[in-house]
């Protein structure tokens, strides 16, 4: 007994990143693609009556859900606020699909937007977990660079991975990104050099291998099977969930180099009843390149230790024999917030559609996303599929 | 040392053993009764069994260099002075798992798994940091 094959995305929406809010906040932007992702569904307000959203750095309260619902004017019969960082966004397609099976509602709008900084005039960035403030920021441990840093430091002294094996990830990603007009950095292709002769921020990782924080977000929406056979799309199906989590700050994960993608991925593919070698292309969480190579390996997609030499003698782009990110991954099309893992299931949907565009995967009718969020504390694996 | 602007501690009545410990450069951690675990950061009960029976004990202050980055852009804007600094975790020789800084030691000699021991730095009048250098 599972969720598997109870419930499909039938239509979605996307605000193209840009660098600041632009005098947007971020309910402004989650009432925009909200819009366009109803609209696309092939659906009116009045069919939607589940919300999932997620909160923004940019504008946060308490009793979010009850903001946003009261914002769109929206009466749902189920509505929670999804708070998984980055992995919000892949954590709401099965929190949805679960709501609907359990007949708690029909139709779940899911939507997150957020602005690179606070939108709101005397308004604060939310404060720092109690313990990350204690005894981590003292000592220069803020927020995630350096804690992504000492993920690929690890890895590199357990496994010998290069700098420039995780510069490759970011050169292939930046190949799908110039395929992509949505994406920022989307103009021109880069090189291995490059990456490596950005500024070194934290070091083993240079500029290019950082995501640039911007403004953007993202809607989809989740309704039940039968309902999305009348859908005007292509009926993208989630075929397997799976969830971990267990610390916040790094130092506390059970394990630098073996991450929670491990669990999380397990549980997705058991639910599927499919494997990684079944996949036709993946939309792993990428905020640094290290997280590409850690969460292939321990989604199963090569052996652990062996992500560096992986990403190295594959094609990573869109039309390559490992079509990874196709939209650019949040390193080159633009990290929006808490809205950045709203890109990966979104892209995932996409390509299962057909609406890939000159990006388009050929034959892509199953695949693999990740939602990361904090500093891979929080884990959530989708497998996705055309019905 | 009245104008250090870099984010503090603001030791809570759970945590405060272990900074007073700090102020006497001495390092100490909780120890469960029940499970016998060494824990930290400091808890009301122990992670692992969730016992209440839980004791400071003082421990080697040696440990290992488990992971480290350097910073050569400030992770905050307080430490722009201190660039290039070493962020790091290490890894107790009880066990747990420790965010410091590594002083003491010249970048290009840094490695993981190196030998390492505390290292008390008196920030202000009320707070030491407990850092590490190689032992
Ligand atoms: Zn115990």
């Amino acid at each position: 007994m599972s969720i598997k094959g109870k419930a499909a995305i039938t239509g979605f929406a996307e605000m193209s990143p840009q660098k600041d809010a632009e005098g947007r906040t971020p309910l402004g932007i989650m009432a925009t693609v909200a819009r366009e992702a109803i609209a696309d569904a092939g659906l009116e307000k009045k069919d939607i009556d589940g919300l999932l959203t997620g909160w923004a750095m940019g504008e946060y309260s308490i009793l979010w859900p009850s903001v946003v619902a009261e914002y769109l004017h929206l009466q749902p019969r189920y509505f929670n606020q999804v708070e998984l960082g980055g992995a919000s966004a892949a954590g709401m397609v099965w929190r949805a699909a679960a709501a609907i099976d359990a007949g708690m509602c029909h139709t779940v709008l899911c939507v997150v937007g957020d602005t690179r900084r606070v939108s709101t005039p005397g308004r604060k960035l939310p404060p720092f977990p109690p313990n990350d403030a204690e005894f981590d920021a003292p000592y220069g441990l803020i927020a995630a660079n350096p804690g992504y840093a000492l993920i690929a430091r690890r890895h590199m002294a357990e496994f010998g991975t290069t700098p420039q094996q995780m510069a490759k990830v970011a050169v292939d990603q930046r190949k799908n990104a110039c395929k992509n007009p949505a994406a920022i950095f989307g103009a021109k292709e880069i090189t291995i050099d490059d990456v490596l002769n950005s500024r070194m921020i934290v070091d083993p990782l240079h500029l290019l291998e950082i995501v640039s924080p911007c403004t953007g977000g993202g809607a989809f929406i989740v309704t039940s099977a039968e309902q999305a056979k009348r859908g005007p799309h292509r009926v993208v199906s989630l075929l397997g969930a799976g969830e971990a989590g267990g610390h916040c700050s790094i130092t506390h994960a059970q394990s630098l180099t073996t991450s929670l993608v491990k669990p999380a991925a397990e549980s997705a593919f058991k639910m599927a009843g499919v494997s990684p070698k079944d996949m036709h292309f993946v939309q792993p969480y990428d905020c640094y390149t290290i997280t590409v190579i850690v969460s292939l390996e321990d989604a199963g997609f090569c052996k652990k230790g062996e992500g560096g030499r992986f990403v190295e003698e594959h094609d990573l782009s869109y039309k390559g024999d490992f079509p990874c990110n196709t939209h650019g991954g949040q390193l080159s099309f633009g990290q929006p917030g808490l809205a950045g893992g709203m890109s990966h299931v979104i892209e995932g949907v996409r390509q299962l559609m057909g609406r890939g565009g000159e990006r388009q995967v050929k034959n892509a009718t199953i695949g693999y996303v990740n939602g990361n969020g904090g500093i891979m504390s929080e884990q959530c694996s989708l497998i996705l599929a055309v019905q | 040392m009245a104008d250090y602007k870099k984010p503090l501690p603001h030791p809570t009545a759970v945590t405060l053993p272990f900074w007073e410990a700090a102020k006497r450069h001495e390092l100490q951690i909780q120890q469960c009764g029940s499970c016998r675990a060494y824990v930290f950061y400091p808890r009301e009960v122990c992670s692992e069994c969730l016992s209440p029976d839980m004791s400071w004990v003082q421990v080697s202050g040696k440990g290992i260099l488990y992971s480290y980055t350097i910073a050569q852009a400030p992770t905050h804007s307080s430490f722009t002075e201190d660039v290039p600094y070493v962020i790091a975790i290490v890894e107790l020789a009880e066990g747990p798992h420790i965010t410091t800084n590594i002083v003491g030691c010249k970048i290009e000699d840094l490695k993981v798994n190196m030998p390492v021991v505390a290292s008390f730095a008196d920030v202000t009048p009320d707070i030491t940091l407990v850092k590490f250098r190689p032992a």
